[in-house]
């Protein structure tokens, strides 16, 4: 990822909440941001704490399964089609389905407008996620059909490819495809000299390394690994720790998400509701 | 797109309907579905809305920067406007540069906006000839359950609206142009046309009128045809529901 | 052999049912000694039997199964069939009528034609995933009108009922033909499908809950003025779903 230095001037006379304030300003100046002070995160987290996450299974209509998932300000929404006839039909495999994975950003989910369709970067974002996702599908119960899976990143705040792979995880389960696992996703990095869990934008651009995973928390096992930066060993231990017991909470966060959409079905009162009357 | 098969009886259904005067959700013909409208909501867009009507979703949002102006309009600011029926949206909606109708939806969405006189784009220029600010109008659908045109422009002008330049100045925007799709089946014009509808019909005709009572873009779509006296009849229902949703712009 | 979970427990792909000697039905899956669900879904134990109620998820074909499909292509000798599944459909010569049918004088599309809609019954589906269905049988023809509505596959079976008497249920406060399809796909036709269609509605939004019979007689009483007599109904009884 670029890392584009933001700056400001004054930093040791200006309290935390403008710091905050003003980190959004291109000011150019001589002296690097603080991204830790008095041993906080500039948004008041800990080293090990993720950003405010929140996860609601089947968001859209049409998809067969959906997820709208958002860590922070970064927000992804993530739709299933499948399992279904593959088009083209010479891709289709004989004897499992094939997972397709498309990654896609919004143009005004940055704040340079990304201009619309698949560049290199979201074409290698969506090759990992598939191979994140892939190892706990049952593809071989769905013989010569496609499982698609789409991500549309609305906003971005760094840590989209993991909010992505939430909400793919989500939404392959809502669709009621047959997986061992859900898969959960999250990124730790390093910030002046310090190891920390889910970064996010103004700690990713100005940070030191980058490490997204994606776990199937059954059994830890781990389906993503993508790392940038410099860490040493121990750094990196530290950094993988951070990122599994993170995904781990994420889990609970996607069960939870799962549940509550036939729970809050469960609770729901007679047939008052507004409806189309058929297909 | 990928084509759908209607069942033979789903099309008599709908028909022997709508010749008794219903619709298969029990709308009236001139009735819109529920639209909610969420502003300002996608925060790294300079401007931007969320716009559903009944299950269609469509995410809106306005981009601002600096350009080099057209050589025609050199002391003008540059308008594009983007439409993009994702994949997710519809199991007909293939991955992909933007197919016919992502392109025709652009078009009329941008049509209306720029015919309409709705941005002052003399206002946008900062050095004639040279620099001019820029201004991209992105709409991608997400939800396809019928008449993404209708909710795909409500989204754009709504967020041309809420949208602020980098100096906490507004957009000079100045007009509220607002389509109104409507599709013909069994001899009848019907209003917001449900997924279903949008399937049988034999012909469409989205209107944008602005708030002068002025029309500022008409398009004809699909392979059936339209009376005049159908034409202004459309016209005479849009002026009227035009009124009404642009009350949502308040 | 230890329980981990009870019936009608809501479970995700990865939650831990059981370790030990179970019968495993459908959303399961043994590693080592442990059991696991697949999908998300309802635990349904009975004994010595675990399997998890899906909540969603696509129509797979199977034999004997009544279907509804709409023809989407002809070629020389059959019918493709879309029965809203990943997979095709296929109606050979051999099985569309009860009838010969001389191909080289008939023209196909005048016995079944794109777009037609048709009760059809899956015949056979081969290890390659080719479905094969018939119309040769009792009580499957082509239906000329009425409403069509899919719902999830999953919910097919409340919908029917414990020995059909959902449907049963349907039919007789609404006076209603119906017919259901294990693909989700529904045929009502009557003077007013409407309120048949919003009590589906009401059954595949609700299909998991206690008390759906209840909830649906009281809504098609209000819904038809008329009242749920001495019909012989079943009361639902916790976690059987199936017909």
């Amino acid at each position: 990822m670029k890392k584009k230095a933001k700056t400001k001037e004054k930093e040791e006379e200006i309290g935390l909440e403008e710091l905050v304030e003003t980190k959004e300003k291109d000011v150019i100046s001589e002296e690097p941001v603080k991204l830790i002070v008095k041993g906080k995160r500039l948004d008041g987290r800990g080293f090990n704490e993720l950003r405010p996450i929140k996860i609601e299974a089947g968001v859209l209509e049409r998809a067969d399964g959906s997820a709208y998932v958002e860590y922070g300000d970064t927000h992804a929404l993530a739709a299933v089609y499948g399992p279904r006839e593959l088009h083209p039909r010479h891709l289709t495999e004989p004897q499992q389905a094939v997972l397709r994975v498309k990654y896609d950003m919004i143009p005004f989910s940055v704040g340079d407008r990304k201009r619309p369709g698949p560049d290199r970067r979201s074409i290698e974002i969506s090759k990992v996620t598939r191979e994140a996702l892939e190892p706990v599908v049952f593809l071989k119960h769905y013989p010569k059909t496609g499982i698609d899976v789409f991500i549309e990143i609305v906003q971005a705040d760094a840590g989209t490819r993991v909010a992505g792979i939430t909400a793919a995880s989500v939404a392959l389960a809502d669709a009621g495809i047959e997986m061992s696992d859900l898969v959960a996703a999250c990124s730790a990095g390093k910030i002046d000299g310090e190891v920390v869990l889910d970064m996010n934008g103004i700690e990713d651009n100005t940070g030191e390394a980058d490490v997204p995973v994606a776990l199937s928390p059954k059994n830890s096992k781990i389906t993503l690994l993508q790392m940038d930066g410099q860490l040493t060993e121990d750094e990196f231990e530290k950094a993988l720790k951070y990122a599994v017991e993170g995904c781990k909470k994420v889990y609970e966060l996607q069960k939870a998400a799962l549940k509550k959409k036939y729970v809050a079905a469960t609770s729901a009162t007679e047939g008052n509701n507004n409806q189309k009357g058929s297909e | 797109m990928t084509v759908q098969i209607v069942p033979q009886i789903e099309r008599d259904s709908i028909y022997k309907l709508i010749e008794s005067g219903k619709r298969l959700d029990g709308r009236n013909f001139d009735e819109y579905r529920k639209i909610e409208l969420d502003i300002g909501v996608y925060k790294r867009a300079e401007g931007s809305a969320r716009v559903k009507i009944g299950n269609t979703m469509v995410a809106c949002g306005i981009k601002l920067g600096e350009a080099i102006p057209y050589p025609d309009s050199p002391d003008e600011g540059t308008l594009t406007t983007t439409a993009e029926l994702v994949p997710m949206a519809s199991p007909t909606f293939q991955p992909g540069p933007p197919d016919e109708n992502a392109i025709e939806l652009a078009r009329v969405v941008d049509r209306g906006i720029r015919e309409a006189k709705t941005i002052d784009l003399k206002k946008l220029c900062i050095t004639p000839g040279e620099k001019v600010k820029s201004v991209f109008v992105d709409t991608y659908v997400l939800d396809h359950d019928g008449n993404f045109m209708d909710a795909a422009a409500l989204g754009a002008i709504v967020a041309l609206w809420n949208a602020t330049m980098k100096d906490g100045e507004k957009l000079p925007v100045s007009k509220k142009p607002i389509a109104n799709t409507f599709v013909k089946i069994a001899n009848k014009i019907l209003l917001d046309p449900s997924l279903e509808e949008e399937r049988v019909m034999e012909a469409r005709l989205t209107v944008t009128t602005d708030e002068l009572g002025n029309i500022v873009a008409m398009q004809k779509a699909a392979a059936g045809f339209w009376t005049p006296e159908e034409v202004m009849e459309c016209v005479r229902i849009a002026l009227r529901k035009g009124k009404e949703l642009r009350k949502l712009l308040k | 052999m230890e329980l981990f979970v009870k019936g009608r427990d809501l479970v995700v792909p990865g939650d831990l049912l059981a370790s030990g000697d179970y019968l495993l039905g459908e959303g399961t899956y043994k590693e080592g000694e442990n059991i696991y669900a697949n999908i998300l879904g309802l635990v349904d134990t009975k004994e010595q039997f675990i399997k998890i109620i899906p909540l969603s998820g696509k129509y797979v074909p199977a034999p004997r199964d009544l279907v509804i499909g709409i023809v989407e292509d002809i070629s020389f000798s059959s019918w493709s069939v879309d029965i809203n599944s990943p997979y095709q459909g296929v109606l050979g010569i051999a099985n569309a009528t009860d009838r010969f049918i001389d191909i080289n004088q008939e023209d196909l599309s005048k016995i079944y034609n794109i777009g037609d809609v048709i009760v059809a019954k899956v015949l056979n589906v081969s290890q390659s995933m080719q479905v094969g269905l018939t119309m040769r049988d009792k009580g499957l023809y082509k239906l000329r009108e009425g409403r069509l509505i899919s719902i999830s596959p999953t919910k097919v079976p409340r919908v029917i009922g414990k020995k059909g008497t959902m449907v049963q249920l349907l039919k007789y406060m609404t006076n209603c033909r119906i017919t259901v399809g294990q693909n989700g796909r529904i045929w009502i036709s009557g003077e007013n499908p409407n309120i048949a269609i919003e009590a589906i509605r009401l059954i595949e939004r609700e299909a998991h809950m206690h008390g759906l019979t209840d909830r649906v007689k009281t809504f098609l009483e209000e819904k038809t003025q008329k009242k749920v007599s001495d019909i012989p109904l079943i009361e639902e009884s916790g976690a059987d779903f199936n017909v």
